[in-house]
């Protein structure tokens, strides 16, 4: 679809109009000529609120696939020293739901080297078909490799859809492959649908997340898209697997690289709150530092970061470098569980945007409240200990 | 070291709305700026070209109001600027932007290194990077926080989600720039003056300019997503009170952990 101006049409009032309704400002009216410039995002609202039959949206030839020749849904195996990143699990989950729809095949692809073990453990998420690429030289992320390798496979089982799990692998990897197949890639989606056409509709968040967008890619194939972790449902494991292992040849020709790794250095736990997925901001309603143990305690649990309020780290009873607010640092947790903090405004302007804030305070009038998604009214002493206690059996069922 | 730096411009704010009738974007009044990702990737060129006596050319492709972040790129030190505008390149997605990039990039000699922000603040996706390294048929690396000159090659940290890497890459290659790495300079009164709307300093690049003349490979028509709609985010602002005996809170406490994936 392109738009087209019919200027015979055009006068000046109508021109200004035009020039005022696009919201990119990519109409342009100089020298009496009406022109549309590279601003347009094509939202066709000159179109469709615009005079009428100026700007018309003009049909054009676009070449179409056979979407019947591309079939079944893989997800790439996110393997890293042949450890699976769980994301990789979640979207099996999620491709299971698609492939039930369209009736198709849920194909699992690895690459790595001594894959034998860890496609076993793949194989009890209920897929139907495992592809590895063993080899030496596949031991590490190298993206060049992977991608050719990727080509490979891609050609010889010309899949519809693609997910990936969007960690610093399948960022790298995603992008070159979709580039390589001219094809579209959909960046950390939220949310997946099939369509009966076997059209993927993927919903991502952009600007920061403050806006949704609905995308298909309904003239290429394959369908790729990445999803972060923790955003589907791993499905449960299968005892007794039944699918099938595929062990493909690689050729040496794939694996030229350009990049040599000299050091790998594995990171310790992170340390920055700022960073922090899980905080738990203990304020002053905890009372000494015996009592932070229980505290303690419940971050292990649910692998939090630990803040505080303002008093709490000028009695000296965290470093400074845990104090969140105003004169701290500014989190955006996930999860932030406030435990005796009373909310003043110094405090919450440091933390208001976490995504979801629970707070537990004895006084149901705390300012804490008025922020907060959860408000626990209830005293820290009593709950705490028996939210240990819960998450401690929850652990030991799974 | 002949480098390029891709910049952007992106709205000034990332708090933008969905008109609820027209399902079309809302831009706030507020003014474009230079996605503040790439003014690290910026920094770090600044710094290699001042290393190896080089040069930095940024380029930019959008609409001709972008001129605005090439000058600025200008006034903090870049050489030279290319931006990338012609009605056909509009309405582009990742993989017709990358090819589109590629094109021009492909236009100027003896490219030695392309670097790339992290991401943008509006389409907000990291992938014009990689995909713009593969349409060249070079090698690329995410995540890059530091870069040093090794004789013919550049020697990088990257910075990755449990472990920190350190490797060669041969030249000519792509990196992309994390952010928050360096401190980027501000633009230069004395450039500002010395340049002024830096005529000689920026160059067009149009359909015309580019290499393959195949129409179809370019915006609209060379993209492969399509926007179905755009909408805003249910937000959960409503508070739910938990009260009650203590095990009914934690017991309430741990389905709420659940259900969110906390545990
Ligand atoms: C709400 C929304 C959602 C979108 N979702 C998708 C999607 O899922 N898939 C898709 O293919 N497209 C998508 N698009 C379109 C896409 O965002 C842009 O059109 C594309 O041109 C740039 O992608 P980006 O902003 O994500 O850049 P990123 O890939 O985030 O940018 C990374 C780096 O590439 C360089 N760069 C990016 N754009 C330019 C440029 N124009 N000029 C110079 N350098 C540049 C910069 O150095 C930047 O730091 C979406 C657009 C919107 C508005
Ligand atoms: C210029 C300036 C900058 C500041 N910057 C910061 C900053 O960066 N960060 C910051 O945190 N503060 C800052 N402050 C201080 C801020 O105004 C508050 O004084 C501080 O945040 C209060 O800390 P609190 O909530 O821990 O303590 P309190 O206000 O004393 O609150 C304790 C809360 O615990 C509750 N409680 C007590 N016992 C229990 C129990 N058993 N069970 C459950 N709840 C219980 C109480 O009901 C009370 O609400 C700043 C102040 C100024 C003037």
């Amino acid at each position: 679809m392109a738009l087209k101006i019919n200027h015979n049409l055009v006068n000046e009032e109508i021109a200004k109009t035009l020039v005022d309704i696009c919201p990119f400002k990519a109409i342009e009216y100089h020298n009496n000529k009406l022109s549309i410039n590279a601003g347009c995002k094509n939202c066709k609202i000159c179109v469709k609120k615009g005079p009428a039959g100026v700007i018309e949206l003009v049909k054009e030839e676009i070449k179409t696939i056979n979407k019947n020749e591309w079939k079944n849904i893989v997800v790439y195996a996110d393997i890293e020293e042949n450890k699976v990143h769980p994301v990789t699990y979640e979207l099996i989950g999620k491709a299971r739901e698609l492939a039930q729809v369209i009736n198709h095949e849920v194909h699992v692809l690895a690459i790595g080297y001594n894959l034998n073990q860890t496609v076993d453990k793949i194989l009890h998420y209920g897929v139907d078909k495992v592809f590895t690429y063993d080899h030496e030289k596949l031991k590490h992320f190298d993206v060049e490799r992977y991608t050719n390798v990727f080509e490979d496979f891609i050609n010889k089982n010309k899949p519809s859809s693609i997910l990936f799990g969007a960690t610093h692998i399948g960022r790298s990897l995603a992008p070159r492959i979709a580039a390589r197949f001219k094809t579209g890639l959909t960046a950390d989606c939220t949310a997946l649908e099939m369509k009966e056409n076997t059209d993927l509709v993927q919903i991502r968040p952009a600007f920061g997340g403050n806006i949704m967008a609905q995308i298909v890619n309904s003239n290429h194939r394959p369908q790729f898209c990445t999803a972060r972790y923790k955003v589907f449902d791993a499905p449960e494991k299968t005892i007794n697997p039944t699918g099938e292992i595929i062990n493909c040849p690689v050729k040496d020709k794939w694996l030229k690289t350009r990049v040599e790794i000299l050091e790998i250095i594995n990171k310790k736990k992170e340390e920055d709150i700022s960073e922090s997925e899980i905080i738990i901001a203990i304020g002053r309603g905890v009372k000494s530092k015996e009592d932070f143990n229980l505290v303690f305690e419940l971050a292990d649990l649910l692998n939090a970061s630990i803040g505080c309020t303002r008093p709490v780290a000028e009695a000296g009873l965290l470093n400074s470098k845990h104090q969140i607010g105003l004169s701290g640092k500014t989190v955006k947790p996930k999860l932030i569980i406030t435990l005796g903090v009373s909310g003043a405004i110094q405090f919450t302007s440091g933390m208001k945007d976490a995504e979801c804030i629970i707070a537990v305070n004895n006084d149901p009038a705390a300012q804490i409240f008025d922020i907060a998604h959860f408000a626990v009214f209830g005293d820290i002493y009593e709950i705490v200990p028996e939210l240990i206690k819960n998450i401690k059996e929850e652990k030991s069922n799974v | 070291m002949n480098i390029i730096v891709c910049i952007k411009q992106v709205p000034g704010t990332s708090n933008v709305k969905v008109d609820p009738v027209t399902g079309v974007l809302i831009r706030d009044g507020v003014q474009s700026k230079m996605n503040p990702y790439d003014l690290y990737a910026l920094e770090t060129g600044l710094q290699l070209k001042e290393k190896s006596n080089g040069k930095v050319t940024v380029i930019s492709m959008g609409p001709p109001a972008a001129l605005a972040v090439l000058k600025e790129a200008i006034y903090m030190g870049a050489d030279e600027g290319i931006l990338i505008s012609d009605r056909k390149f509009g309405g582009a997605d990742v993989l017709a932007t990358a090819y589109t990039i590629s094109q021009a990039i492909n236009t100027i000699d003896d490219v030695d290194l392309i670097l790339t922000g992290k991401q943008t603040t509006d389409g907000d996706t990291g992938q014009v990077g990689p995909e713009t390294a593969e349409f060249l048929n070079l090698p690329h690396f995410g995540y890059v926080t530091n870069v040093e000159i090794k004789n013919d090659k550049l020697q990088f940290i990257s910075n990755l989600e449990t472990k920190v890497m350190k490797a060669n890459i041969t030249l000519p290659c792509l990196l992309c720039i994390e952010g928050e790495i360096n401190t980027p300079r501000l633009p230069s009164y004395k450039r500002k003056v010395k340049f002024g709307s830096c005529e000689n300093q920026i160059k067009i690049m149009s359909f015309e300019d580019m290499k393959d003349q195949n129409e179809n490979n370019y915006g609209l028509k060379g993209s492969a997503t399509q926007v179905e709609k755009i909408f805003q985010p249910k937000k959960t602002t409503d508070r739910l009170v938990l009260q009650g005996t203590k095990e009914q809170m934690a017991k309430d406490l741990l389905n709420i952990l659940r259900e969110r994936k906390f545990i």
